[in-house]
């Protein structure tokens, strides 16, 4: 069905349904108890999983199937942003031509900037890219200043043409983004117990493109073109003398990942109409980089994973301050408490950089394959336990791994 | 006419004439040897017919056509294939896929962006690659992993791929090199069965008198950048230049 075999099948409605279901699953704890602040589910956090979801899906077809590590990525999430916030001053606050313009955009863009960069491979590669974005960022500051606005970043105005939609709300304010009607800012809460949920349509929207994303990157996997992308990384001399070209496949790679990256952008915008050269800035690319390797370089999951943990981290983790310490570890006899708080405190707040900066090296060190390989060596813990498997395993071929776990 | 055809070939690096003036005939579905001492250009020579050195002077024709200034990709989609010394196989995945890799790249041509088509959907390729396995007795190893198997499959492997491929002409370089007698029997043993079984024309170069002797049907003896003779193998044998040069005494 749809072009996939049974496994993968099964693997996409998994993923659909845990997407669909993430505004429950993320608010595991009561509201007013203790644990609350650790509870996800809000819409703006929801957002950013998504979104990042999509940036990291489409870097890791990338550097995760071709091996070419990008650190430019950026670049193409602040192109999105722009083209998008452009169509909503232009056009409408319809979010559907801001996001095709954005994707159009920035694959024009990864187009010259690939073109160029793929002259070289491994590290000169990855400072081409880097260089490109920096570039990009200094001139959204400078020279570009009439289209970027600058260091204000660009925002919607009341003063916008707005041609095809309305340019003031009946509240005299700018109108919000949305689909065909439906508010990206519309939620709709629902208590149940001491519980409480958030339906966010900006997230639901978010979620089906993600949904689709991850259903074309699957795609991609699975094709020759795909095939031949993990062939390049395997050993290009080999493709070469096989009677392929690489340049045009990792070129090819390079505009797909670069229009992830731009929808991810016009996406950004879409849930909160406004667009700043920090965007494009090198740490924003440190960050997709980081998502694909601790969630696992290379797996259809695992920059979906990392995505989700860098977010989690940066929005939760950040806004443990004192107060919360102390009420945590408030048990303790006065003199260690104060040792405990002041060790801590490094980790939590605006030190949560620490927290994911350890737990980034843990993941490099014990799992090079990323959560995703932590996931699958449980499983196979619990597998071998249980005892299901008796048979020697010196006497089984290793089996490829599977390129969907 | 041969199928490969070099005339007048030379290549300087530096101070150093790698190759003085190389005239070479393959002819089609015989298999020539390529040998010399250390240092006498055989890798250079070889290294002029993929397109990964371009020789200072001479010509390199290939079934009629110039293969000087093409890029390696281009003289493999002219019919030309290659084995390294070191097997060089895509070690990240696994046998069958290592065996469509090649499949796709003969039938779409050096690229073709088929990214909405599915790997497992193309039957009439993985028939064909299949068949090629079952050939090289590989089939039982579609599933492992390319980098986990011993030295002689890879080999086996890289061989099936450029065969999947039907070269007109297959280039060997040094293909038993490093390998244990066992290994070097069972290439040699491959490479008969090719010979025997398929209308292909080889150009090896080896070390290993033993591998040339019973493969070629012609030899050619380079030394210091030029060929000496050029003969049948039981002429070579005795020939005293041969032995002048390759073992660099006269035996009484």
């Amino acid at each position: 069905m749809l072009g996939l075999d049974k496994k993968d099948m099964k693997f996409l409605l998994i993923v659909t349904f845990l997407t669909l279901a993430t505004p429950i699953l993320l608010q595991p704890f009561p509201e007013g108890s203790g644990l609350a602040q650790f509870n996800a589910g809000y819409p703006d956090l929801m957002q950013r999983f998504a979104i990042f979801g999509i940036f990291a899906i489409g870097f890791n077809i990338l550097f995760g199937l071709t091996g070419y590590l990008s650190f430019g990525h950026a670049a193409f999430l602040g192109v999105g942003s722009y083209s998008a916030v452009w169509m909503f001053k232009l056009l409408s606050m319809n979010v559907l031509p801001g996001l095709v313009l954005a994707v159009i955009m920035s694959g024009l863009f990864a187009l010259v900037i690939g073109y160029v960069s793929l002259r070289r491979s491994g590290i000169y590669f990855s400072i081409l890219t880097l260089a490109f974005a920096q570039m990009s960022y200094n001139l959204a500051y400078s020279v570009l200043t009439p289209i970027t606005n600058g260091e204000t970043g660009l925002q919607v105005t009341l003063n916008d043409p707005r041609i095809l939609g309305q340019q003031v709300s009946a509240s005299g304010n700018v109108p919000g983004t949305h689909f065909f009607g439906i508010e990206m800012g519309a939620a709709q809460k629902i208590a149940i117990g001491s519980w409480e949920f958030t339906f966010s349509a900006g997230y639901y929207f978010c979620a089906i493109i993600a949904i689709i994303a991850f259903y074309l990157s699957l795609r991609i996997f699975r094709s020759p073109f795909g095939l031949m992308l993990r062939a390049i990384k395997s050993n290009q001399q080999r493709l070469n003398y096989t009677g392929l070209n690489a340049r045009p496949y990792t070129l090819a790679a390079f505009v797909i990942s670069g229009m992830y990256a731009g929808l991810a952008g016009g996406l950004l915008a879409s849930m909160d109409p406004l667009a700043g050269a920090e965007r494009m800035q090198w740490t924003a690319s440190g960050e997709v980089v980081l998502m694909t390797i601790l969630g696992g370089v290379g797996t259809m999951m695992g920059p979906v994973l990392g995505a989700g943990v860098i977010k989690y981290m940066e929005n939760i983790f950040s806004k443990i301050n004192d107060q919360v310490l102390h009420q945590w570890f408030g048990w303790l006899p006065d003199s260690l408490e104060s040792i405990v708080i002041w060790a801590a405190e490094h980790f939590v707040g605006s030190g949560w950089h620490m927290t994911s900066g350890v737990l980034f090296m843990i993941v490099v060190i014990f799992l090079p394959g990323g959560l995703v390989e932590g996931g699958q060596r449980i499983k196979s813990y619990f597998k071998n336990r249980r005892g299901g498997d008796s048979d020697d395993p010196e006497h089984h071929p290793k089996q490829a791994p599977h390129v969907a776990e | 006419m041969g199928i490969l055809e070099v005339k007048g070939v030379g290549k300087r690096f530096g101070g150093l004439q790698a190759l003085g003036d190389v005239n070479l005939s393959v002819q089609e579905n015989t298999v020539h040897a390529i040998i010399g001492p250390n240092g006498a250009g055989k890798s250079t020579l070889l290294n002029c017919f993929v397109g990964k050195l371009i020789p200072d002077t001479g010509s390199v024709m290939f079934d009629g056509q110039s293969l000087l200034g093409r890029t390696p990709y281009e003289i493999t989609q002219m019919g030309v294939s290659r084995v390294f010394q070191t097997p060089e196989i895509f070690g990240d995945l696994n046998v069958m896929e290592n065996m469509m890799i090649p499949c796709f790249a003969k039938r779409d041509g050096s690229f073709r962006m088929h990214a909405f088509e599915s790997v497992a959907e193309e039957t009439d390729l993985v028939e064909k690659a299949e068949q090629m396995l079952i050939d090289v007795n590989m089939i039982d190893k579609r599933h492992m992993h390319a980098s986990s198997m011993s030295r002689g499959d890879k080999r086996r492997l890289e061989m099936a791929m450029c065969l999947v491929q039907d070269p007109k002409l297959l280039l060997l370089d040094e293909p038993t090199a490093g390998m244990a007698r066992a290994d070097t029997n069972n290439t040699i043993d491959l490479l008969k069965e090719i010979k025997e079984k398929r209308d292909i024309t080889m150009a090896i170069i080896e070390h290993d008198m033993h591998v040339v002797f019973s493969l070629a049907d012609r030899i050619t003896v380079l030394a210091q950048g030029t060929p000496l003779v050029e003969d049948s193998p039981d002429k070579i044998k005795d020939h005293p230049k041969v032995r002048e040069a390759y073992l660099g005494e006269t035996q009484q």
